[in-house]
């Protein structure tokens, strides 16, 4: 049983040493997202367009426009006196943001009483706006305390405390979904491709006639995969702590045995992809649709499962990547152990328990 | 006499209506070079894949050194060798990691696969490009090679599926001077194809035809379905269409064309200067016959259109 295991793992990365592409493929491409999305991806907004309109025209509010520029988050584009060229900086995009600063504004402070910012938003991009909105409120409070933004009302002001990413820097919150996303879609393709391929070139039919039986085949052939993603995941995790700064707070063999989990998973889906699959053609756009798509959007990657409608969250629960990032959430960023997130690593374990059964039942079927 | 090698008891398997082999028996003993003979369609793969526990029989049965194809098929597999149709070697792998391989699937390992693998490469001749790629090699040393690589766990068994398609002619014969050595050691070899010069070279030919075998014997014995004189070969101007006017000639049991001349087969050896005049009185002439020793291709027409005329 082993013997023949280790020959069909031993061919695998025989192919891969005589096939570049794949194999470079395989490592090079997980790091190489990285990089794209983690800079990408950002939901940071920096080098935000702002003007400045001084209708105080004091000290006191040159500070205020001052501890907006200060801040690192907005470029300057211009200086005005009079609210009424806005509309058409807007309207140009030559401005994404205006602050307002009001007439009596030093007087205000200079009384005691409160006094109004007003911070004008291009909203188009909604989470964008947020964002910076989010940016111009902290910069406020650290103004005065009797200086609100906007509208607000009522003497309650919020105080934001964030944890574990203080400065809500998305690549914290990005990198363990990247490395989900990545792993799943290499893992799927890869085995897929690798079975698919020998039905294609009539291979099959020869291993068919030896004793191998199919879990020896599935096994020699995921294994080399397996190591091969795992390692590619330990360079996309050494990135993401050497250029984007995320650290991994939490037990390395820990986060090394739930991704094992993972990889499991997206490696029985592409055996399972391989049974339908007749030509690598096939193999190939089935085993991207099936794992890139959910494992985006579904997952939790970057839309909150909390707010999809009932139906979805629903189907969010047969998304493997789904526990895998919550697990990958506490451990990376919290360092929690596994009495946090158990639950997480059991449903991965189940459901790649059943991925694999039923990989290796249709395998038996249809090889 | 020994148990055989190969036992089928009315072998059938249908694909939906389609009987792909229907009631199919025979027996091959041990050490004998067994060829099923017969075009594309007639049931041969069918039936060997059945007899490697490849495919499941729809009706009968079939042993392999004793083990029933339906219950026993793990053991089959390992006492077997199978050289499929399709390209059963890893173009992108060198020929010693390809023997390697196959070995290791067969369950050998160690010093034992390293023997077996220098073995493959002397049997296949390919001693100076041990590290060459198999897509470098001609299609002769592929099948070759690939033949070592069904025999590398010595079954005493072994099927190969049209071995010998798009090879040349040198190729070929080299291929079944290989086969001749296998027989010569008591392996048992069960080989399709669908050249006759090829099946000359077996020890019994079976004729399969549209899932039926029609017949089974020795070569000599095959050709004994004709008395001797009785097959001649005619060489006349317009053979075409000779052939077209022989069709209802008296004394003409069978004729077809074999190149620029005729074969036919008549019904006594006495008949023969009566179909010489005919065809020179219709203008065919100057006509020369001769006597042959009739082919293994002249049987194998006969005996299938004896079946059509028992069929229709």
């Amino acid at each position: 049983m082993l013997r023949r295991t280790l020959a069909i793992a031993v061919k695998e990365l025989l192919h891969l040493r005589r096939d570049p592409r794949t194999a470079g493929t395989l490592v090079a491409m997980p790091i190489l997202l990285m990089f794209v999305y983690g800079f990408a991806l950002s939901f940071d907004a920096k080098h935000i367009r702002l003007v400045v309109v001084d209708q105080d025209g004091t000290s006191a509010s040159r500070d205020a426009a001052e501890a907006f520029l200060r801040s690192g988050y907005f470029d300057l584009v211009a200086r005005e006196h009079d609210p009424r060229p806005l509309e058409r900086l807007f309207a140009t995009g030559r401005a994404q943001a205006a602050l307002v600063v009001p007439y009596r504004y030093a007087d205000d402070l200079t009384a005691g009483r409160p006094t109004t910012l007003q911070f004008v938003l291009d909203g188009s991009d909604s989470q964008m706006a947020t964002t910076i909105l989010g940016y111009a409120g902290q910069i406020v409070a650290s103004l005065s305390p009797l200086v609100r933004v906007g509208a607000a009302t009522g003497p309650v002001v919020p105080l934001p405390l964030v944890w574990y990413n203080p400065d809500l820097d998305s690549a914290r919150f990005l990198v363990p979904g990247l490395l989900a996303f990545i792993l799943m879609v290499t893992s799927v393709i890869a085995t897929a491709l690798a079975v698919v391929r020998e039905k294609e070139r009539g291979t099959m039919e020869s291993l068919r006639a030896t004793p191998m039986v199919a879990l020896e085949l599935l096994i020699g052939k995921t294994v080399p995969y397996l190591l091969v993603s795992f390692f590619s995941a330990a360079g996309a995790l050494a990135i993401a702590y050497a250029v984007f700064a995320v650290p991994v707070r939490g037990s390395l063999v820990w986060l090394a045995l739930v991704t094992l989990a993972f990889l499991a998973v997206g490696l029985g889906w592409g055996v399972l992809v391989s049974t339908i699959a007749e030509t690598q053609q096939v193999a190939f756009q089935l085993a991207l649709l099936s794992s890139m798509l959910p494992t985006l959007l579904l997952s939790g990657f970057i839309f909150p499962i909390s707010s999809m409608p009932a139906a979805l969250q629903w189907f969010t629960r047969i998304v493997p990547a789904r526990y895998f990032l919550v697990a990958l959430r506490e451990i990376v960023l919290k360092g929690s152990g596994p009495a946090v997130w158990w639950d997480q690593a059991a449903s991965l374990v189940v459901f790649g328990g059943l991925v694999l059964a039923l990989a290796t039942a249709r395998t038996l079927r249809s090889l | 006499m020994s148990e055989p090698a190969v036992v089928a008891r009315e072998l059938t398997r249908t694909f939906g209506a389609f009987r792909a082999v229907d009631r199919v028996s025979f027996e091959v003993p041990p050490g004998e070079v067994f060829g099923f003979l017969g075009s594309n369609g007639a049931g041969k793969t069918t039936t060997i894949r059945m007899l490697c526990g490849l495919l499941a029989p729809s009706s009968g049965s079939a042993t392999v050194l004793g083990l029933d194809v339906a219950s026993r098929a793990a053991e089959i597999k390992r006492r077997i060798g199978y050289m499929s149709q399709r390209f059963s070697l890893y173009a992108d792998l060198t020929v010693e990691e390809n023997l390697r391989f196959w070995g290791g699937a067969y369950g050998l390992f160690g010093a034992e696969i390293a023997r077996r693998a220098d073995w493959g490469i002397g049997i296949a001749e390919l001693g100076e490009r041990r590290r060459a790629l198999v897509r470098e090699l001609p299609g002769g040393y592929r099948q070759r090679l690939a033949l070592a690589c069904a025999l590398l766990h010595e079954p005493p068994v072994v099927f190969l599926d049209e071995p010998t398609s798009g090879v040349d002619p040198e190729a070929r014969r080299r291929f079944w001077d290989l086969i001749d050595g296998l027989g010569a050691t008591g392996k048992t070899v069960f080989v399709t194809t669908h050249a006759m010069d090829e099946a000359e070279r077996c020890h019994r030919v079976a004729f399969m035809h549209a899932g039926r075998l029609l017949r089974l014997d020795t070569v000599p014995r095959l050709k004994q379905l004709f008395a001797a004189g009785e097959i001649i070969e005619l060489r006349c101007a317009n053979a075409a269409r000779a052939l077209a006017r022989l069709d209802r000639a008296p004394g003409v049991s069978e004729a077809s064309l074999f190149g620029d001349a005729l074969h036919v087969a008549l019904d006594g050896p006495s008949r023969r200067a009566e179909v010489v005049a005919a065809l020179e009185a219709s203008g065919f002439g100057p006509v020369a016959a001769e006597t042959i020793e009739p082919s293994l291709e002249d049987v194998f027409i006969r005996v299938i259109r004896e079946a059509e005329r028992e069929a229709a």
